[in-house]
């Protein structure tokens, strides 16, 4: 059965002007890669920001657009960190850019290997398992310690130029440059996607998983997919910690790492790709000033900020992009010259 | 091997004293409460405080800890969590992970970070033999205490008029509405009596498990273990969770020290994936 030719001409329609680029897209891309020449003291905890976003970018996948709670997603990210990390300190693999596609596919084969264990269940049932997957791959790297040097820390990683031309130096400006092409390339990969058929029928099922699969949705075939695609984005951002950083440690599979994570993107708001970056930028000069203040007690001021964003109300919180919106609105040429030609 | 066994009883049965509130409140407003661990940790501390700088006895701090903690929970529950009941579970969540983090940099902050010992009298320290079978006293009060406290908790639940309320409540909180139950007020003495068991438990442990700021992000996982795998339509359900969690954590160590905490997660997931609604638990309407 085809649907009629009107209906697949509005829906067409629908998901291009869904899919236009915005001005302050354009605007936030070409501030972020100014960067590179305008602010090159602050290249590091650039850097951090930009595996940060494509780290939040990936929990942004599962959980604003096909609505999975994760408190494990630092298990890709870890996962992607200790290939990156090996890959480089056993010279398997010594150019940066191929180990961190090969990071990438390690982690989505685990993501792969595990969204079966997340499809059944409720909420805390999931919560759990992802919390779960993450504690026995923490508990796994302890374990190996002759692998991943243990408690330790893989030490004594040495990656070599990007392409094998451009070296990674201490002060970050290859790094920021390397992890923000990396984002940004990802991001436009996210962008397409969420914007695709493929990216509506998610919204569906997270809305309503039983009425998705009554109008012919596969529910358990998409969430797969996503849950599989958004564990390699973390994955590339382990790796990447791991190339720039030159070290991978348990840490990378910490707890407070995914929960930091859910922060981060609940600053920015869930479901419209942007979120996890503007979280990230957030987050980070956030940490950067209060950890500079109280540095054992910076995990208060996490706290009192979740508690805050959600008795307060998260929609509430995100409401001060409103103006922005507005403005966007308002700054958005193409539809204005729809309409004004539509007029006529 | 019955030492061990002996051992992760009283393991088992600390973990359900701690967590058997948190099953009760998850069951009864579906609500997900991360910070359970932070009134368990409040009650430890509160035991150190009184025990080792104000040389209260140690069994009489027993009952204040368990005061404390269930204040606690009690105005928190008025205060804070009756907003976000209604929430989404990411909301629950989050709110309580970031109580959680509250809690550990506060307690991080006013009593440091290195763990503490609450000192137990000289009385209850040291083993005997039993039948060939070396028993720890303080381990065999653990068990006296929890058992007295799981065959009241379960007389109160069965027989009494507050806890045909609670089952009625959890069951369907609706129709029991419907009925002219005070459901908020159930569920906020609920709250209270499972923070303040929460707080007992922590004191009991604080010899046991250790005591120091992290207790709530180290244990939360073993609570929700507890809960997860018992289901929470009873009390029973939790309870053998407990103890199979406390006999297998003992056991692990004990002969499969390498492995660590593996084969407890690792079953955990399994269980989850084959059961997700609890191994000990009756498939539920909603």
């Amino acid at each position: 059965m085809t649907p009629p030719p009107a209906a697949v001409r509005t829906a067409t329609e629908w998901l291009s002007a869904r899919a236009r680029w915005h001005p302050l897209e354009i605007v936030f891309w070409f501030a972020a890669f100014a960067a590179i020449y305008l602010f090159p003291a602050r290249h590091l905890i650039l850097t951090e920001i930009a595996w940060l976003g494509l780290f939040a970018l990936s929990l942004d996948l599962i959980l604003g657009y096909a609505g999975i709670i994760s408190l494990g997603h630092a298990a890709f990210f870890g996962f992607g960190a200790y290939t990156a990390a090996l890959l480089a300190k056993h010279e398997i693999i010594e150019e940066p850019v191929l180990a961190l596609l090969i990071s990438g596919c390690a982690a989505m084969t685990l993501g792969f290997v595990t969204s079966f264990l997340v499809l059944r269940g409720s909420d805390l049932t999931r919560l759990m398992v992802t919390l779960g997957v993450a504690l026995v791959l923490r508990e796994l790297a302890n374990r190996y310690g002759w692998l991943t040097g243990g408690a330790d820390g893989l030490q004594g990683v040495s990656v070599k130029p990007v392409l094998g031309v451009f070296r990674f130096d201490m002060f970050g400006h290859t790094g920021y440059t390397y992890c923000l092409t990396v984002l940004f390339i990802l991001f436009l990969v996210a962008r397409r996607l969420v914007n695709s058929p493929f990216g509506l029928s998610l919204l569906s099922v997270k809305s309503n998983p039983l009425r998705s699969s009554a109008i012919g949705i596969s529910v358990d075939a998409r969430l797969v997919a996503i849950y599989t695609v958004a564990a390699g984005y973390a994955g590339i951002a382990g790796a990447l910690l791991a190339q720039t950083t030159a070290f991978a440690s348990l840490e990378v599979f910490s707890f407070d790492r995914s929960a930091d994570l859910l922060l981060v993107l609940i600053i920015g708001g869930a479901g419209y790709l942007y979120g996890g970056l503007i979280g990230a930028i957030i987050f980070k000069f956030m940490q950067d000033y209060l950890s500079a203040l109280t540095p054992q007690y910076w995990p208060f001021w996490i706290g009192l900020a979740l508690v805050v964003i959600v008795l307060v109300g998260r929609d509430r919180i995100t409401s001060w992009t409103t103006p922005i919106r507005l403005m966007a609105a308002r700054l958005n040429w193409r539809a204005l010259a729809r309409r004004s030609a539509e007029r006529l | 091997m019955l030492t061990i066994l002996f051992d992760g009883i009283a393991y088992g049965m600390l973990l359900f004293v701690l967590a058997c509130g948190l099953a009760v409140t998850l069951g009864l407003m579906n609500f997900i409460n991360l910070a359970h661990g932070a009134f368990a940790m409040a009650g430890g501390y509160v035991t150190v405080v009184l025990v080792n700088r104000l040389g209260v006895p140690f069994l009489v701090s027993l009952p204040i800890a368990f005061l404390a903690s269930a204040g606690v929970g009690f105005i928190f529950e008025r205060t804070l969590y009756v907003h976000v009941y209604r929430k989404s579970h990411l909301d629950q969540v989050l709110f309580t992970i970031g109580l959680v983090f509250m809690s550990v940099a506060a307690v991080d902050y006013v009593m440091g970070s290195s763990q503490v010992f609450v000192q137990v009298p000289s009385a209850w320290q040291g083993k005997f033999d039993a039948f060939g079978v070396g028993i720890g006293r303080y381990r065999l009060l653990i068990i006296v205490i929890c058992g007295l406290l799981t065959v009241a908790l379960q007389f109160i639940l069965a027989y009494t008029r507050f806890g045909s309320r609670l089952r009625a409540a959890v069951d369907d909180s609706r129709v029991a509405r419907g009925l002219g139950i005070n459901v908020n007020w159930i569920f906020a003495l609920t709250f209270a009596f499972g923070s303040g068991l929460a707080g007992l438990g922590g004191a009991l442990g604080a010899e046991i498990l250790g005591l120091d700021p992290s207790f709530p992000l180290k244990f939360m996982i073993y609570f929700l273990i507890v809960v997860t795998v018992g289901g929470t339509s009873s009390i029973t359900g939790p309870f053998l969770a407990s103890l199979l969690l406390g006999i297998g954590d003992v056991a692990g160590k004990y002969y499969v020290p390498t492995l660590g905490s593996f084969v407890i997660y690792t079953i955990m997931i399994v269980v989850l994936v084959w059961r997700p609604q609890g191994l000990f638990s009756r498939a539920t309407s909603r």
